[in-house]
């Protein structure tokens, strides 16, 4: 079973990976964005990780809606809303359990990447976060924390020959394909830092 | 208190806080002066970058709410997906405040010489949309 502290851990990982990544994150979001991603996303998550901190929460879902929330509030691009809608809808749907199961965050993360769909009105295939979260979701069944992380490492790998139909990148139509997404890519470092938090082997 | 008290307000959303806060005062000046609905801007992140900041755009929403209902106006990317948040989660904005599908210079025009003539919200937001419908060539 995954407790606060696990879902704690999972934000505190996120930050030190985002925190990490950010210069390639932006580098990724130079050709095809407004090269803003990782100094965006490094920003709301220190925000996340330092209201965790102050005031933990007790339970995975209230863990996972006050980062959302901080996400929304301190990101400044796109990428805020979206996460923050991601981790929101997500933390909602594991309601005020003090301990959740594998299955139920399967659930929760499937209900947060619909959610996400809605919002941005994107699909698989359009070149955007969706592209590594859908096959994460997909994949991590009733808890592989590892298929899921390499499902979305992949999916994030695959948007290199894609065209952009969502976003600014996709105002470049042609000139957006041959460059890897910036946010399937920092979706697939969310999931790499579950895995991690969930101990799973490299 | 009178009509005029409670009349809709009207948030312009742009990824520029100059943009916001330009449109802002063209859509003021275009409804004829005098006494104006409420007007306000948010644009921008708060240390003046382009971005959209929530904190703005609730702040902004509060400052115009008489009671009628916000209508919401936005440029693009981060603008919108902040908005449509904030709307989904439900206690963010004021009760009723919706988001225009209007073109935002075009739109913000018709919103305030609407909401300033005293219109209700959903009279607000049909001509706010209806902009789109202005052909230029």
């Amino acid at each position: 079973m995954l407790d606060a502290d696990f879902f704690r851990r999972w934000m505190t990982i996120a930050a030190a990976v985002i925190d990490r990544e950010a210069d390639r994150l932006t580098e990724l979001d130079s050709p095809i964005g407004d090269a803003d991603h990782g100094s965006n996303m490094q920003r709301g998550f220190a925000v996340v990780r330092a209201s965790l901190d102050k005031e933990p929460p007790d339970t995975p879902g209230a863990v996972l809606m006050l980062a959302g929330r901080q996400l929304i509030s301190t990101v400044g691009g796109a990428s805020g809303p979206l996460y923050g809608t991601l981790l929101r809808r997500a933390g909602k749907a594991l309601g005020d359990a003090a301990e959740v199961s594998g299955a139920d965050l399967a659930r929760a993360l499937r209900t947060g990447v619909d959610a996400v769909a809605a919002l941005g009105g994107a699909a698989p295939g359009d070149k955007t976060m969706l592209d590594a979260l859908v096959p994460a979701v997909d994949a991590f069944g009733e808890g592989d924390f590892t298929a899921a992380r390499a499902a979305a490492e992949h999916g994030a790998e695959a948007t290199i020959p894609l065209l952009a139909r969502k976003g600014r990148a996709s105002y470049l139509g042609e000139r957006s394909i041959g460059h890897q997404d910036p946010g399937a890519t920092s979706s697939a470092l969310l999931f790499g830092a579950l895995a991690e938090a969930a101990g799973a082997g490299e | 208190m009178t009509a005029a008290d409670r009349r809709v307000g009207i948030v312009l959303v742009s990824h520029s806080r100059e943009v916001a806060e330009s449109v802002a005062r063209l859509a003021a000046g275009l409804s004829g002066g005098g006494d104006t609905a409420p007007v306000a801007a948010a644009g921008g992140t708060p240390d003046g970058g382009l971005g959209t900041s929530s904190d703005l755009v609730s702040a902004a929403a509060a400052s115009v709410d008489r009671g009628a209902g916000v209508a919401v106006l936005v440029d693009l990317g981060s603008a919108v997906l902040t908005v449509k948040a904030l709307l989904a989660e439900g206690d963010e904005l004021p009760e009723a405040t919706r988001l225009v599908d209007a073109p935002f210079v075009e739109g913000a025009v018709a919103a305030v010489v609407t909401a300033s003539a005293g219109a209700d919200l959903d009279a607000v937001v049909a001509a706010a949309s209806e902009a789109y419908a202005y052909r230029k060539e």
